[in-house]
């Protein structure tokens, strides 16, 4: 595991959508992150899973300004994100990066392959000459392993594997520190999978990233990842070493989670480890711990109280108050 | 400029947009060789009563008017009204419905509203009523039915930059852009005008078709230029009391009017089936085309 410096410190952080009834009067509000806390140390690789709908893309979008937090603090680079202005944050992007589901999508199709990579230089490299930023674009279609010959080409003329590659390119001429990874393997086939996590692994090295990985392929995310962190509706639910999570789970939805990774030869996903239900509304949460609902292991104390991340064998949080003795009921 | 060529043939392959291109390039060279065209030049302006009211022959092609005129001659004169009058009052609409619409579909809150609020105003009335009204209120004129025009037309393209952006605004490559850290101004003239530039066009060549037709029926009101300007709307309107003696009066300006209304309109069509992809790609939209090809 590598043990950086904390290059983003997310503390408490919050989005919360209002949520209007069909006269567009307020009637309450969705609570997409509900006080999200977690380092992200230089170099590592951390992964955010959880099902859909748990926050996970909010997250992304909500650190990178994207969506406007609505509480908490996001240090990064020595400066609060939460809450700068949206030219401030514009400058920020040039080092916190966000790579879509598809780069290839976020590419503008009226546009060559070769202006579409020189832009994110036009914009926060005003310095630059003509010439260098064209040795930039260069550079990097060739570190995502594309011919030169590509950037005369606009992107339908691309397969879509190679536009992801370009839609990564883009990304890395900024040279950022933090990339927020949003399911950048969902939608390809395991073979194309396989050859963008070498990618990214290889770039990770070349050019000394910190990765943010979204996903919800707990597979993907168990060999790539140093630490992952697990949401459930709004909230970290469980966060540590990636191999001591995997290995021994201590939070009841992290169990049930893992449960479903179909292994081959692994014993069959039981009834006792099948999760129940559907996670409730996020607009009305339960009491106390959001997931007792569909909990094996609630008590009495889990509506009454609800349970914070602690850490449980140092360096590993859970948010559950019977972390320690899941065995032994 | 390859794209320029590409449209070009697509338009070529497409028999009924090809009919409208030729119209349109047939009325813009009217118009510019009037003067060598005409057999009568003159009689723009000179009335010659003694040759009123002639039917159409060698000498007089189309006949003659009321005053003598010659009608081919005048009808050529009138293309120049006929372009001028679309051209600025589309010009003008673009000028003004583009940057509203943009303006509004960027700024989603209160201001945004009210724009198109405004918008809807003026779509709200009729837009024949709207010009008469104006034109009425300004006084009789060609400018003023420009004006009057130009007032009543912009709302559509604010409606239509309006809505292409918002779509645009959805899509993953403008929120990437926007992620990259560019700035609105950029995200604008760069990416969102380029994406909706087709949209617009389709919309010109129809505003021209409507425009002009709108522009004749003001002037058949009288609303418009005044005589002896030729314009196509006021020939038509002058040709009224005399349609049970000298049909060959209306019937010129007439055809000028609804061949020249024809061909904006079947050139708008065709442009939205070369420049839409998304159009393109609909493949009930797609077997009309290939029905209407004949292929």
């Amino acid at each position: 595991m590598t043990a950086g410096e904390t290059v983003l410190a997310v503390r408490d952080l919050a989005k919360h959508f209002p949520l209007h009834d069909a006269l567009g009067r307020r009637k309450g509000e969705l609570r997409a992150l509900d006080g999200v806390s977690f380092d992200v140390r230089e170099g590592e690789i951390l992964g955010i899973v959880g099902e859909s709908g748990c926050g996970k893309s909010t997250l992304g979008k909500t650190l990178m300004g994207l969506h406007p937090a609505t509480g908490g603090r996001v240090d990064f680079e020595g400066r609060d994100l939460v809450g700068l202005s949206k030219g401030a944050y514009r400058r920020i992007r040039s080092r916190l990066q966000y790579v879509y589901q598809d780069p290839g999508a976020s590419l503008d199709p009226r546009w060559k392959i070769a202006s579409s990579l020189a832009e994110p230089l036009v914009v926060h490299r005003p310095d630059m000459s003509k010439a260098q930023r064209a040795e930039a674009v260069r550079a990097a279609i060739r570190s995502v392993g594309l011919p030169e010959g590509h950037l005369g080409l606009f992107p339908h003329e691309l397969s879509g594997g190679q536009q992801r590659r370009v839609g990564l390119a883009r990304i890395l001429t900024l040279h950022p520190k933090v990339l927020i990874l949003d399911e950048p393997t969902s939608g390809l086939d395991v073979s194309v999978q396989a050859t963008i996590l070498k990618l990214l692994q290889g770039l990770r090295a070349e050019y000394g990233l910190t990765y943010l990985f979204i996903s919800h392929d707990l597979a993907v995310v168990r060999m790539l990842c140093d630490r992952v962190a697990v949401m459930y509706l709004g909230k970290i639910v469980e966060i540590g070493p990636t191999e001591r999570i995997f290995a021994d789970p201590r939070h009841p939805y992290t169990r049930s989670l893992l449960a479903a990774i179909p292994e081959p030869g692994g014993r069959r996903i039981t009834e006792d480890f099948a999760l129940k239900g559907e996670p409730p509304n996020p607009a009305s949460l339960p009491s106390g711990c959001r997931f007792r609902t569909r909990c094996d292991w609630a008590a009495d104390r889990c509506a009454a109280e609800e349970p914070l991340l602690r850490d449980i064998d140092g360096g590993r949080f859970s948010a559950c108050h019977f972390a320690e003795t899941l065995d032994e009921r | 400029m390859s794209g320029f060529a590409r449209i070009l043939r697509k338009i070529a392959e497409d028999r009924v947009a090809l009919i409208g291109l030729v119209l349109i390039v047939l009325l813009v060279l009217v118009a510019l060789f009037a003067p060598l065209l005409a057999t009568h030049p003159e009689d723009v302006w000179e009335i010659h009563p003694e040759l009123r009211l002639l039917p159409p022959s060698a000498e007089h092609l189309f006949g003659t008017d009321r005053m003598g005129g010659d009608i081919y001659s005048r009808i050529l004169f009138g293309a120049r009204l006929t372009i001028v009058i679309g051209v600025v009052a589309v010009g003008a609409s673009l000028l003004i419905g583009v940057p509203i619409g943009l303006l509004a579909a960027f700024y989603a809150n209160w201001f945004g509203d009210l724009l198109m609020r405004i918008s809807d105003v003026f779509l709200a009335v009729p837009q024949v009523i709207l010009a008469i009204a104006i034109a009425q209120t300004l006084g009789p004129s060609l400018p003023n039915v420009i004006l009057a025009l130009s007032l009543t037309y912009w709302p559509w393209f604010t409606r239509l930059v309006y809505a292409e952006t918002k779509r645009l605004q959805n899509e993953v490559f403008i929120e990437a852009t926007e992620a990259l850290g560019a700035s609105p101004w950029r995200l604008i003239v760069l990416h969102i005008l380029p994406n909706i530039s087709s949209a617009i066009i389709v919309r010109i060549s129809l505003g021209m078709g409507f425009t002009i037709l709108t522009a004749a029926a003001l002037g058949f009101l009288g609303l418009g230029a005044q005589p002896p300007v030729p314009e196509w709307g006021r020939m038509v309107a002058e040709s009224r009391e005399f349609l049970p003696m000298a049909w060959w009066y209306a019937l010129a300006p007439g055809l000028a009017i609804f061949l020249v209304v024809m061909g904006f309109n079947l050139l708008g069509d065709g442009l939205r089936d070369v420049l839409d992809p998304r159009l393109r790609k609909s493949p009930g939209r797609r077997a009309a085309a290939a029905v209407r090809r004949g292929s």
